[in-house]
């Protein structure tokens, strides 16, 4: 009974792969109201092995990527033929149904030399299905040839050595498929975070994309966000756009910290939204004993500075996706804090 | 050939699958006749967990099994009108002691949610959080931590916030360390027939509009029942509710509450503490052995940048209550005051600021309706930023027309 299930499944299974083509992304699996079992179902890799992207997908990157425990990050772009995404100046980029964005991440046994030895551990989908973003977890085997849909999300022992050269025992969490909508949520939607102009505008990128015919009403000069970490920038435009890609996710107004009242997009202008002499409203124990979120000219009075570099759930920010601190945006935003003029 | 690979990679598949599912060789445990049988208790408990609130259907119901079960991370459920089920408030537990991410142990975000029958303890965030979820029912739940008070406990115990329609009724809340029932944000409440006790707030109501608590006993919390409302936040302009027939006695516990937390200048030894909101009555509640104050009406003195904020309470109605012993020993800011006025305070106490900042004074309608004999006493702040040399205390009762009480609050779920 159980033979004869298996096998019609199997021949089920080989019927749907059968008529497709050998490579290339499977519009049917991507726009399917169900996320598939494998992440090689949906042909947006040639090679599991390898994670090539198959063609129409492309690789892209962010001037300054959300921190995930030192993780190293892969992006892929897909857009269905036909319909390019709409350039927006200030929001995220409109994409077409049927749109794939693809983040996998991975680790190294030392993230100073990240690509020696890496090997990935869990690939995040966001699809644009008929009826809004969708986000699915898989998650890779140990032999590194594919990945399976993980929505309950998992808790993986990783241990390397971090690009400051310390060794981190990381306890890493794969989020659960609720967990990625706390991140992306926009209201009762969700939706993407990356792809805006001020985080992908540099070394030519947004041209290419308008060049793949992915990308329409490119304005002609964009300005991007400068690199958080490049010394030669604006130190308040640098800790912004920290702030912006790595809290404003959830601390805007239609996130879900948005009963905080603190508001950490760049594009807020209100000193008080973004911290500055702000009391905490439900920060409970993530005061950490301090009073305000930011007291310019203090740092160590600072509540932002202290949930940045907690590690303990209920006091650590971002609550999900950091089990260890990042000492470079520790540093940068202690700067800035340093910087401001006390009142 | 590929097809051939493909097609052993997916008897793999679906062999794991298989392996993965927990193995029937015993019937499942008998449910409550009509529902459906409890998830298993086998395996990773938390996964499965998980697994059960992604995949829910709208209109299910997920039955926990009784037992206590240890979970590592925060839940979340995602899905209207479910409802999450255990077997007893006390004899289902979510333990959270070793909890090592999110914010609060379980996270609701969708509408039409129904909590019932189960606990959540030792989380190391909020208890059990709802934001945006429209119709929630938190009912028969027990959310505490086990150590006693103390400042390393999670803030909130059931936590609905930016929601309309919230029932929180027969509940027990304990042990946290900002309020045990923390409503903020939020439209048509009603929290009813629960026990809050050893928290730093026990109950508390914050920003928010419609608002009935009756029916509880909020006993060993630091403050009995708050209802505030503070500036820069996207919802403010907090009013009408409605505080009656609850128990509000010996909240003496030192406060607990971290620094920084708005709570942690609650004195310890208040009933009500009625800040910075409009239209608020008390009446019918019974009052005893809370040291500093039964009733403490004051505004908000914090520095304030927001100018669509009102800092004063206004519109507050007092009538009926039943004052026992109390105002024998007050404390925190309260007990400098108390100090110069002899030691004691009268069973309501008033701050008696009228004006705030370069504002004018405003006619804030305090209306004390209590029997003649009930003590009453204005600390006559007059204005903050406090001068002292300005500050008259007075026993006159302000002269205030009763505003009229709001409607009982109707939620189109209570009987769900």
């Amino acid at each position: 009974m159980v033979r004869t299930g298996l096998l019609a499944a199997l021949f089920l299974l080989a019927a749907c792969s059968a008529g497709k083509a050998p490579a290339g992304p499977d519009d049917g699996v991507i726009l399917a109201a169900a996320p598939a079992e494998k992440l090689s179902d949906y042909g947006l890799f040639v090679d599991m092995a390898s994670a090539s992207p198959a063609t129409g997908v492309m690789a892209y990157d962010l001037i300054n990527p959300l921190f995930s425990d030192h993780a190293a990050k892969h992006r892929f772009v897909y857009v269905p033929g036909g319909e390019p995404a709409t350039y927006h100046e200030d929001d995220v980029f409109s994409f077409p149904v049927g749109t794939v964005l693809v983040k996998t991440f991975a680790f190294a046994p030392d993230m100073r030399a990240s690509e020696e030895g890496q090997w990935r551990v869990e690939t995040r989908l966001l699809i644009h299905k008929a009826d809004g973003w969708a986000a699915y977890p898989y998650v890779w085997n140990d032999d590194q040839t594919e990945a399976v849909y993980t929505p309950a999300g998992k808790r993986l022992d990783i241990e390397t050595i971090s690009p400051q050269g310390e060794a981190l025992s990381l306890r890493y969490a794969v989020p659960n498929q609720n967990q990625c909508k706390t991140c992306h949520q926009a209201g009762k939607a969700i939706e993407p975070i990356g792809p805006k102009a001020r985080h992908l505008a540099h070394d030519g990128q947004l041209t290419r994309w308008a060049e793949a015919g992915i990308l329409s009403g490119l304005a002609d000069e964009v300005t991007g966000d400068p690199f958080a970490f490049d010394p030669s920038a604006p130190l308040d435009l640098r800790a912004r756009a920290w702030l912006d890609v790595n809290c404003a996710h959830c601390h805007k107004a239609d996130g879900s910290a948005s009963n905080s009242g603190l508001w950490l997009a760049s594009t807020e202008e209100s000193a008080t939204r973004i911290g500055v002499l702000k009391h905490p409203v439900a920060a409970g124990r993530g005061s950490g004993g301090l009073k305000q979120v930011i007291v310019p000219g203090d740092p160590d009075a600072s509540i932002l500075l202290l949930r940045m570099a907690s590690t303990e759930p209920g006091i650590a920010m971002p609550e999900l996706g950091r089990s260890v601190n990042d000492p470079e945006a520790l540093a940068l935003i202690r700067e800035w804090i340093a910087a401001m003029e006390a009142e | 050939m590929i097809i051939r690979l493909s097609a052993i990679a997916g008897a793999a598949t679906l062999l794991a699958l298989a392996g993965c599912s927990p193995k029937s060789t015993e019937p499942p445990a008998p449910g409550i006749a009509g529902l459906p049988a409890p998830i298993s208790a086998e395996g990773d408990f938390g996964a499965t967990l998980q697994a059960a609130l992604i995949a829910a259907q709208p209109g299910e119901t997920i039955m926990l099994p009784e037992g206590t079960f240890q979970l590592s991370d925060g839940l979340s459920l995602d899905v209207s009108g479910v409802t999450l089920r255990g077997a007893g408030q006390e004899k289902t537990v979510l333990d959270f002691t070793g909890q090592e991410g999110a914010g609060e142990g379980l996270l609701v975000t969708s509408d039409d949610v129904t909590l019932m029958d189960f606990g959540v303890r030792n989380t190391k965030g909020d208890g059990i959080k709802s934001k945006g979820a429209d119709r929630i029912i938190y009912r028969y739940l027990t959310v505490e931590w086990t150590g006693g008070p103390s400042e390393t406990n999670g803030a909130y115990g059931i936590y609905p916030v930016e929601s309309e329609d919230v029932l929180v009724e027969n509940v027990t809340v304990r042990g946290a360390s900002d309020a045990g029932v923390y409503v903020g944000q939020s439209k048509n409440i009603i929290v009813r027939n629960s026990v809050a006790e050893f928290n730093v707030a026990g109950i508390e109501i914050e920003n928010s509009m419609n608002a009935d608590v009756y029916g509880n006993v909020a006993r060993d919390n630091t403050g009995g029942i708050l209802v505030f409302d503070l500036p820069d936040l996207p919802v403010t302009g907090g009013n009408s509710t409605r505080i009656f027939d609850n128990e509000i006695i010996q909240n003496n516990t030192p406060n607990f509450a971290p620094a920084g937390n708005i709570v942690a200048s609650v004195p310890s030894g208040t009933g009500v503490i009625v800040m910075a909101n409009r239209n608020v009555h008390v009446f019918d509640n019974n009052f005893a052995d809370n040291r500093s104050a039964h009733v403490l009406l004051m505004s908000y003195s914090l520095p304030i940048t927001d100018e669509t904020y009102n800092p004063l309470p206004r519109d507050i109605v007092l009538k009926g209550n039943t004052y026992g012993a109390g105002g024998n020993d007050p404390q925190g800011d309260l007990a400098p005051l108390a100090a110069a006025l002899g030691g004691q305070l009268p069973p309501v106490v008033w701050d008696g600021v009228t004006a705030w900042g370069e504002g004018e004074a405003q006619t804030l309608n305090i209306a004390v309706n209590e029997a003649p004999e009930v003590g009453f006493i204005s600390l006559g702040i007059g204005r903050y930023p406090i001068d002292p040399a300005a500050i008259a205390p007075s026993p006159e009762r302000p002269v205030a027309e009763a505003a009229a009480e709001p409607a009982a609050v109707v939620l189109a779920h209570s009987d769900r």
